[in-house]
């Protein structure tokens, strides 16, 4: 369930002139027929096992009831659970310091490489949009595939041209046996594949700063830098917020490429972010009332996360 | 060119002066556009690499993957062996019916969340109605919650009605999936469209609904269009319900199938693997390439005005 980070957006008109409407009577059912179907996906695929998600998360649902055995309803029990026990939070912490650091990175580098296109003569910015195409349509387990074979143990090209570049030896170097380096390997993946967006939007949102405002700063003696932080930055902020609230929900629910490449290395228990420990706690141990109880908290967390966002989209509307 | 031939004459003289009005471009700034372009081509080739190095080790034979100094172009080693082994290898789930379920799984994905997302976005995007804003803010908060969270529930859930293994089960899933991002995008597409336009038809004498299929549909198909890209996209690159629902070999999607070449027993085939990784995402960078334009526009002018 990993959302594109490229949804379409309608064209800018859709914004600059207020909504229209047929003049219809208020008490038509009409627009209600038109939303039935839509209506009708979500009650049963979204709604619907939220509530049972809910259901399981205040009872104990372990092995005998996947066979048949009525469920016993147990409180707050597996709540309690989950938040007192000392691996929630460890995973907690790892996914979160890991979203931060994967953040920060993607934000940076991707406002540096959208300064950097407006700089650009019309060949080499060409050269870069096509470049970050081709990072951004890359399928999410195929871009795991091939980074994996970059980092491999004795054939990958990374320890070559490390060995090559540094002079000690690092053939035989393994990338992802370790906590440390597997999160590396992994921001790298989720930084090379997270750019792109950022890139293209703060690209769009800068070129939309008036040039003579820019120009008149120029002529009072703002220097680049402060061209960009007094000037620049006051004029895209909304689009810079609304970018990092989506990179936060995206980089803590990172689950493919974790998945994958814990399939690669081999190594699980130590790099599991919480989608993915979520999943492996009801998979392995079979308790599904806890690993219930554990998602409805990550659902909280991310739609917490989310109100600004779900805010700032809404003002569109009106 | 016969133009400037003609006027090359009288033009002459003058054109020592043109040269000297025009400033000569200072020093420091032809340096700070080489390290721009410098920059530039640094960006480029960081992107573009990890591409580049799947296709390039697609085409290399076994024993220059498999060796310690890479190959870093094919030249005349050129091979297409990766593709035949990782298409007809049968210790691993075959390829055709995985190309077949993936195909299927996006094609009806595409379709039913299209008609419903359309039938939807006219309604929010052309009515206003009691009820309308929680409609709106219900597929805002929804495309925000964790799927990722609910993979269990999901599995239960496909189970109950016995759909696990089945094109139709995964299917649903990811209607539901696609349907909020699709209902908010084609929403922008309808209330772009000025509604006059309706409205002149519906003088000229056409009915409401002639009106709205002669005249609004057709402005509409751009917004259908890049929004199915969308889907699709979505659709094929799905891994995770995928993994779940579709776990027998002979039900698994492309990406799944592609984590096969993965196995505990033996060194993972790399060159095949690499040939499987480029199958799997040539589809979805032709379309990338298709919609380009249109991906980031919205975002910024909704966020600029607010």
């Amino acid at each position: 369930m990993t959302t594109t980070p490229a949804a379409p957006k309608a064209p800018p008109e859709a914004f600059v002139r207020p909504p229209q409407e047929l003049r219809t009577k208020k008490s038509s059912p009409f627009p209600y027929a038109l939303l039935t179907p839509a209506l009708a996906v979500l009650a049963v695929l979204v709604a619907w096992p939220i509530l049972k998600l809910l259901v399981t998360s205040f009872q104990e649902y372990g092995r005998a009831q996947a066979f048949g055995a009525p469920p016993e309803w147990v409180g707050l029990d597996n709540y309690v659970e989950v938040l007192t026990s000392g691996e929630f939070y460890a995973v907690l912490a790892r996914s979160v310091g890991f979203m931060v650091v994967a953040v920060v990175l993607t934000m940076t580098l991707g406002t540096l490489v959208a300064l950097l296109m407006i700089r650009l003569g019309k060949a080499m910015r060409m050269l870069v949009t096509v470049g970050l195409l081709l990072a951004w349509a890359m399928p999410a387990l195929s871009t795991v595939m091939v980074w994996g074979w970059m980092f491999d143990t004795r054939y990958g090209v990374v320890n070559y041209l490390l060995t090559q570049v540094t002079g000690s030896d690092w053939a035989g170097h393994s990338w992802l046996i370790e906590p440390l380096s597997f999160f590396l390997v992994l921001g790298l993946i989720v930084v090379w594949m997270g750019v792109p967006f950022i890139a293209f939007t703060m690209y769009a949102g800068l070129t939309q700063v008036p040039v003579e405002t820019l120009e008149a700063s120029q002529l009072d003696g703002a220097n680049a830098r402060q061209r960009f932080f007094q000037i620049q930055v006051p004029f895209v902020r909304s689009i810079i917020i609304v970018l990092i609230v989506l990179s936060v929900i995206w980089d803590l629910r990172v689950f493919a490429q974790v998945y994958a490449l814990q399939g690669i290395g081999g190594l699980y228990e130590k790099t599991s972010t919480l989608g993915v420990w979520i999943y492996q706690k009801g998979t392995a141990s079979g308790d599904f009332g806890f690993a219930a109880a554990a998602a409805v908290v990550m659902v909280f967390i991310m739609l917490l996360i989310s109100l600004y966002y779900v805010r700032q989209t809404l003002k569109e509307d009106d | 060119m016969a133009a400037s031939t003609l006027t090359a004459g009288p033009t002459a003289p003058a054109a020592p002066v043109v040269v000297t009005t025009k400033r000569p471009v200072p020093p420091g700034r032809i340096a700070a556009n080489v390290l721009f372009g410098v920059l530039g081509a640094v960006v480029f080739v960081c992107s573009a690499f990890p591409v580049y190095w799947m296709v390039s080790s697609s085409f290399l034979p076994t024993n220059l993957v498999r060796a310690t100094v890479p190959t870093f172009f094919p030249g005349s080693d050129f091979t297409v062996d990766n593709y035949v082994r990782a298409v007809t290898d049968d210790t691993r789930a075959d390829f055709l019916p995985a190309l077949q379920t993936s195909l299927t799984v996006t094609f009806l994905t595409l379709v039913a969340a299209l008609v419903i997302a359309f039938l939807a976005s006219v309604a929010i995007g052309r009515y206003r109605f009691r009820g309308r804003k929680q409609f709106i803010v219900a597929i805002l908060v929804v495309q925000m919650i964790p799927g990722e969270a609910m993979l269990l529930t999901y599995f239960q859930l496909i189970d109950g009605w016995g759909m696990l293994n089945m094109v139709f089960g995964l299917t649903i899933l990811y209607v539901a999936m696609v349907l909020p991002f699709t209902v908010w995008t084609l929403r922008g597409f309808v209330t772009a469209v000025p509604v006059e336009l309706e409205e002149a038809a519906m003088i000229d004498g056409c009915s409401r609904t002639r009106a709205f299929w002669k005249v609004t549909f057709p402005l509409l198909a751009p917004g259908l269009v890049s929004t199915g890209v969308f889907a699709f996209i979505q659709a094929w690159n799905e891994f995770v319900l995928a993994l779940v629902i579709m776990s027998r070999p002979e039900s698994m999607t492309l990406p799944v199938w592609l984590r096969t070449f993965q196995q505990a027993t033996k060194a993972t085939d790399y060159g095949a693997l690499m040939a499987g990784s480029v199958l799997v995402a040539i589809p979805v960078i032709v379309f990338f390439l298709f919609v380009q334009g249109r991906m980031t526009g919205g975002l910024v002018s909704g966020a600029v005005k607010g």
